[in-house]
């Protein structure tokens, strides 16, 4: 069941430059710029893309905050921008720059707030919460006022006020921005928990590939308003032209290794890194190498995911 | 969340066919529920909550001290005397004090659209307008309309009024009339917002400003300020129109004596005048309209 759908979306803004003492000029900027793609219940998509390529746009505009332009969105079956307080019932949306919550309020009087805002069952508020208090580790905050929150104690209390009221989908705007490592570990449990054994469908955005890595099954990379890329994370090199690295530690010094498929990338004494394409089998470089050459040891290096990203980026901007 | 019984997502919301009825009742319950929060937790700092209180009272009190010692000087301002002077100062204040206790923090609207948290009050389902009046809700504020609450009664016990039944009514509907004019005032201005960016002063010239003016007796100032006040924006509907029938004093304007019971109408336009102010900024806002 598609539980987002777009088709064609587009949303631009005018943009008011000072153009001269008094004139100002209109310009229009197409944050998105045709997106077409649908996300099935359950599913846990990241959604990443260089700052400004229309992430948060997108979100917005599935949270109704934002009326598009152009083009036809439905998500739960309901049109966000003209039903938003209908949805806001059906979705939990966490931004990691600003939190959701009550500022001066302590966490449980947010929550209680919040349950009564959204009409959530007795039972059901209930269970949910001692549900997250108890994966979350909130016990010992529910009294803290929300300004006296860490960021990573705020996370996970954000994290836990989007999900008192059962949402069909959960949206995440960088939750793991600013974290430390411990915290990044304990959010990322807790959405797996949440998108596995709950299935609520999750689109997280964010600049952190390991969040991706973690999590997601599918990863869509947006520039410039549009999807580059769609797919699985590992579908990623094939697309990006990535180079998988072949480490030789030969039994002398030697000038450097000529094979056939492979180059060679750099030189450090008796070790050579040689590159080849990504999608290619390593079997015949290192059949190659080991019948011309006096080997002690080898080794293959998959590519980093950030880089095959970055170039990504790169060729984007430059086409 | 490994709870066996289907979790029940959602249930009806508010959507734009709901019945105008309906959405107002919604939005006083969802301001409610978030002023009676934000209360508790304001409560749980007591004593600064009671100190605040008072030097809110004393100070509000000194305004019209101002009046007073005016009248060491003078029998009669423009042929009001000091209690009918009392009466002008408690109803615009009450009304004022009361709109600000209500909604005065719409006036942080550009502040919230350029930190993002009017997002967050976009994605509940409880209307927007009614969230950002009922954030950061104080009982401090409850000082201003305390004090001239004070002085109103004060000057209706020194009045010697002709209390005949339409007199008594008019009393009340002026308050409340005056208070949801202020109300208007303050969403409706707030509401520029939208369009000009942290523009928050703008409307102390017509709430707080037209409140002190609504303090003298409209024969001190010149018909043009009067009739402005009348037909532009209509605080004149606070307490000048019916206080002319209720204190049975001349219409410096020479107005037709319905004027003088026209609030509820006057009161009626201002809030559809706001409401609609402020759907259309919301409309920019989010890119549908402008």
């Amino acid at each position: 069941m598609a539980l987002i759908e777009l088709d064609d979306v587009r949303r631009t803004f005018t943009v008011r430059a000072k153009a001269g003492r008094l004139k100002r000029e209109k310009r229009e900027v197409r944050a998105v710029d045709g997106l077409t793609f649908t996300v099935r219940a359950g599913e846990c998509v990241g959604y990443i893309g260089p700052n400004g390529a229309g992430k948060s746009t997108t979100i917005k505009m599935l949270t109704g905050i934002l009326v598009p332009s152009a083009g036809r969105l439905r998500v739960a079956g309901v049109d966000p921008a003209r039903e938003r307080a209908a949805l806001a019932r059906r979705i939990g949306v966490v931004f990691g720059q600003r939190t959701t919550l009550w500022w001066d309020l302590p966490l449980r009087d947010s929550y209680e707030l919040a349950r009564r805002l959204y009409r959530i069952p007795d039972h059901r508020y209930r269970v949910n919460l001692e549900r997250c208090v108890e994966l979350l580790d909130l016990g010992a905050l529910l009294d803290t006022p929300v300004r006296q929150l860490s960021l990573g104690q705020r996370m996970r209390g954000d994290l836990a006020a989007a999900l008192l009221h059962d949402p069909a989908v959960l949206y995440l705007d960088e939750p793991t921005i600013g974290l430390d490592v411990v915290s990044k570990g304990k959010v990322r449990d807790f959405l797996r928990e949440v998108n596995r054994d709950r299935g609520t469908t999750v689109l997280l955005t964010t600049h952190d590939l390991t969040d991706i890595e973690q999590l997601c099954d599918r990863v869509m990379v947006i520039d410039h308003g549009r999807v580059v890329y769609d797919g699985g994370l590992e579908g990623l090199h094939a697309v990006g032209d990535s180079e998988r690295t072949l480490v030789v530690d030969l039994a002398e010094v030697r000038p450097p290794i000529e094979v056939p498929g492979a180059r060679v990338v750099r030189v450090e004494g008796p070790r050579q890194w040689l590159a080849f394409p990504a999608e290619q089998s390593a079997a015949p470089v290192v059949a190659a190498v080991a019948a011309r050459y006096p080997l002690v040891d080898l080794s293959v290096r998959e590519p980093a995911i950030e880089d095959v990203i970055a170039r990504m980026y790169a060729e984007v901007a430059i086409g | 969340m490994a709870d066996q019984s289907p979790p029940a997502h959602g249930t009806a919301g508010f959507g734009p066919r709901e019945p105008l009825a309906a959405r107002t009742a919604w939005a006083v319950r969802s301001w409610w529920l978030t002023a009676a929060m934000w209360t508790r937790a304001m409560m749980s700092y007591r004593a600064s909550f009671v100190m605040m209180t008072v030097a809110n009272v004393v100070i509000t009190f000194l305004d019209f001290v101002v009046i007073i010692l005016m009248f060491q000087h003078t029998d009669s301002l423009g042929d009001w005397t000091l209690p009918e002077l009392g009466f002008l100062y408690g109803t615009s204040a009450f009304a004022l004090g009361t709109a600000n206790l209500f909604v005065g923090t719409v006036d942080a609207l550009g502040e919230r659209i350029r930190t993002g948290t009017l997002d967050t009050m976009l994605v509940r389902p409880a209307p927007a307008l009614a969230q950002i009046c009922a954030e950061r809700f104080s009982l401090r504020r409850l000082g201003r309309p305390a004090q001239a609450a004070a002085v109103l009664g004060w000057s209706l016990v020194v009045l010697d009024v002709r209390w005949t039944w339409d007199r008594v009514l008019l009393v009340p509907v002026l308050l409340v009339c005056g208070t949801l004019i202020f109300a208007a005032l303050y969403i409706g201005f707030a509401s520029l917002q939208f369009w000009w960016g942290e523009s928050g002063q703008l409307h102390h010239s017509f709430t707080y400003g037209g409140a002190t003016v609504l303090q003298y007796p409209p024969t001190v100032f010149a018909k043009e300020l009067v009739a402005g006040i009348v037909f532009g924006v209509p605080l004149a509907f606070v307490n000048w129109l019916p206080a002319l029938r209720i204190l049975d004093k001349p219409d410096p304007l020479g107005l037709p004596a319905a004027f003088r019971f026209a609030s509820p109408l006057a009161t009626a336009l201002s809030l559809a005048a706001a409401g609609l102010v402020w759907r259309a900024g919301l409309r920019a806002y989010r890119g549908a309209g402008s």
